[in-house]
């Protein structure tokens, strides 16, 4: 089935499994809904799957208030760039209300929302801005890579105690793959998974930069270099010891988002590395990020911005390259 | 029904109201004395001057409703019941505190006193009250909950956001905006070009309700109306309520940006002798039984600090737990 399938059946089974589970956001019922809440709305009625004003600060505020009664509310940001309307209930209530009243109160909320890049539609309706919430302690980030991930990443952050950001892809929404449809089939939060084994450098990625990364490393293997792609799958919690078991053994590593590259998620495992592995590098660790710029709408212009499996390949060639460089010219 | 009750609340509720409104004042007194003095280190919005609209919120509300209240809290969160004890252990850093200690003055809750959130973000209150109102009828309760904020707070769009959204949807919520006149520094005519905030009610389709703040029977008759309609689930109002801060925006405020015959009008004006001396004409409670409701509210606070005092500080550990759930999600 399809990404978008995979998360509406996520939703459908929570709702089913669970009353204290409801959907609120804009335009997520029927008949106008057509992304991952279509049908629900019919099948749990419009006060499990709400339709709201425009009023992405209370969409959320609500989901918090519902969430300290016991409810296990999944709100819907229709597209990342307006989450900031949003972000003062994300940063400053959900991320907080636990460690500020010592446990007494506790806002486990999902914030369902979707980066919308690669469409042509500009700069406010394209961003990825995962590192901002990673940046929140008390936030859990999760941005699944394939349908599979999908529902059971979904599954576990609607009933995850702690308030989570969960990033969908409009470009991997209709990517298809196989799905377990058991209900009680979850993923925990905090487990990267490699997507496909290598030796000779680690792509460490994440939402669709791992489509990328796994495209890379197929016209890698053409050229005789063997490439693993780490799928991080949450930020946070971040899988480090993922990170680091498999870079240990490969020694080189590239890390892939569509986030803007300069102070990106990207910065982050790149000191975890240097850090844990300052003696194992053969290389210095590469990133592929986006260009920092406001994505630009013409499609020429925008595909200049994302990483793509070319920029990836050329990035795994500078860290096989170091190599020579060290021994020889700098020796 | 007696003609008293017909007239207004009963005699036991009017005393409840000053038992209240002395306590507010008295705990706002004593945390002055001692910040002034240096006796207690923390961080202090003051209440005194509001109070009359807490014990009004205190006393018509059951301990099962809610409320969701500000930085400027003190005195919501003695009408609503929480401990003395918790309040000032939180603001002092205590282990006692309602967050042991470690959320601070803004950030004060005690869900068993129906107490759900206090929050330092202007106008971010309203929309969590939506949820908890949300909650409650999805739970078929018949509880209700105060969303309590400022005046300057009706500027955010966060407010704009909640009361649409509670009107649309006829949640059994009370908007109550303690207008006290000033946003910081700024006074309300400089940000509004209406005269009334409860002239905003309109625009959302609820009844918008404007009484002097500093009488608690009138907050109390106009209250009870908005909780009663909450209640029975025809929905939202916005309850404005006109009062003053004696002490300006935070504790140490040297409210130069006050002019003086409007600081005289507001102490003339106060609601705690004003309602002691209707309690004495309307022959409610005699002199000496409201003395004595004054000299008990002042060995209630210093019983309280005394307790926070000789309680320990907010354990260092404290930094690691309730970040997450299981404080293994914590990057290292
Ligand atoms: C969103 C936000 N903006 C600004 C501030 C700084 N600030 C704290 S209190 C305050 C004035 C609020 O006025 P009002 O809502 O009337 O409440 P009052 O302090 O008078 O009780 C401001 C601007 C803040 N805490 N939050
Ligand atoms: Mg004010």
């Amino acid at each position: 089935m399809t990404m978008r399938e995979a998360l509406n059946l996520a939703l459908d089974q929570a709702l089913e499994r669970d009353e204290r589970v409801f959907l609120i956001g804009e335009d997520i019922a029927d008949p106008g809904a057509s992304g991952p809440t279509a049908g629900l709305s019919s099948r749990y009625g419009t006060e499990r799957v709400l339709d709201t004003p425009i009023s992405e600060a209370a969409i959320v505020g609500a989901a918090i208030g519902a969430a300290m009664e016991g409810f296990r509310p999944v709100a819907e940001i229709m597209i990342m760039d307006f989450i900031g309307i949003a972000a003062d209930q994300i940063i400053n209530h959900a991320a907080k209300m636990r460690f500020m009243t010592g446990g007494r109160t506790t806002a486990p909320i999902t914030v369902r929302t979707q980066i919308y890049g690669g469409l042509g539609t500009g700069a406010t309706h394209s961003q990825s801005l995962e590192a901002w919430f990673m940046h929140i302690p008390g936030l859990k980030v999760i941005v699944p890579s394939t349908p599979r991930d999908g529902k059971g990443l979904l599954t576990s952050a609607i009933f995850d105690d702690d308030p989570c950001i969960f990033l969908e892809t409009i470009r991997l929404q209709g990517q298809r793959g196989m799905v377990p449809v058991d209900p009680g089939f979850s993923i925990p939060l905090g487990q990267a998974d490699v997507k496909r084994a290598g030796t000779d450098v680690t792509l460490i990625s994440y939402g669709r930069g791992v489509v990328e990364s796994l495209g890379a490393a197929d016209a890698l293997a053409r050229q005789e270099i063997s490439a693993e792609v780490l799928d991080l799958r949450t930020l946070v919690p971040l899988d480090t010891a993922a990170i680091i078991e498999s870079v240990h053994r490969t020694t080189r590593a590239v890390v892939v988002h569509d986030a803007v590259q300069f102070a990106g998620p990207g910065a982050e495992i790149v000191a975890i590395l240097q850090r844990e592995l300052f003696d194992r590098l053969s290389a210095p660790v590469e990133r592929v990020g986006a260009r920092f710029v406001p994505n630009p709408a013409p499609p020429a212009l925008e595909s200049q911005v994302y990483p793509n499996s070319e920029k990836i390949i050329a990035a795994v060639h500078r860290t096989l390259r170091w190599k020579t460089t060290r021994e020889g010219a700098r020796g | 029904m007696t003609t008293e009750q017909a007239a207004g609340p009963a005699l036991d509720v009017r005393r409840r109201l000053y038992e209240l409104m002395t306590l507010m004042k008295a705990a706002d007194d004593r945390l002055s004395k001692g910040i002034a003095s240096g006796e207690l280190q923390c961080v202090y919005w003051p209440s005194r001057g509001q109070e009359a609209i807490a014990a009004a919120v205190g006393a018509v509300l059951r301990l099962d409703d809610q409320l969701v209240t500000t930085y400027r809290g003190l005195h919501d969160l003695i009408g609503k019941g929480v401990p003395l004890v918790e309040i000032y252990g939180e603001m002092l850093g205590r282990q006692v505190g309602s967050g042991r200690g470690k959320g601070g003055t803004m950030h004060i809750a005690h869900p068993d006193s129906g107490l759900m959130m206090s929050t330092g973000i202007v106008g971010a209150g309203p929309p969590v009250a939506v949820g908890l109102a949300m909650a409650a009828r999805r739970k078929g309760l018949d509880r209700v909950t105060v969303a309590s904020f400022g005046d300057g707070a009706t500027n955010t769009g966060s407010f704009h956001e909640a009361a649409n959204m509670a009107a649309l949807w006829d949640l059994p919520l009370v908007l109550v905006c303690q207008n006290n006149q000033y946003a910081e520094m700024t006074p309300t005519g400089h940000t509004m070009k209406i005269a009334q905030v409860a002239d905003r009610a309109a625009g959302y389709g609820m009844p918008g309700v404007r009484v002097d703040g500093n009488d608690p029977l009138a907050v109390v008759a106009a209250l009870e109306e908005a909780v009663e309609r909450a209640r029975a689930g025809a929905g939202p109002t916005l309850l404005e309520c006109v009062t003053f801060r004696f002490r300006g925006h935070y504790f140490g405020d040297p409210m130069k940006y006050i002019p003086t015959e409007q600081m005289d009008a507001a102490i003339a004006a106060d609601p705690l002798p004003r309602f002691r001396s209707r309690l004495l004409d309307d022959g409610v409670c005699g002199a000496r039984e409201l003395d004595e409701i004054e000299t008990a509210a002042v060995s209630a606070v210093d019983e309280a600090l005394a307790a926070v005092l000789a309680a320990p500080a907010a354990a260092l550990d404290e930094l690691d737990r309730d970040v997450y759930a299981d404080p293994r999600n914590c990057p290292a």
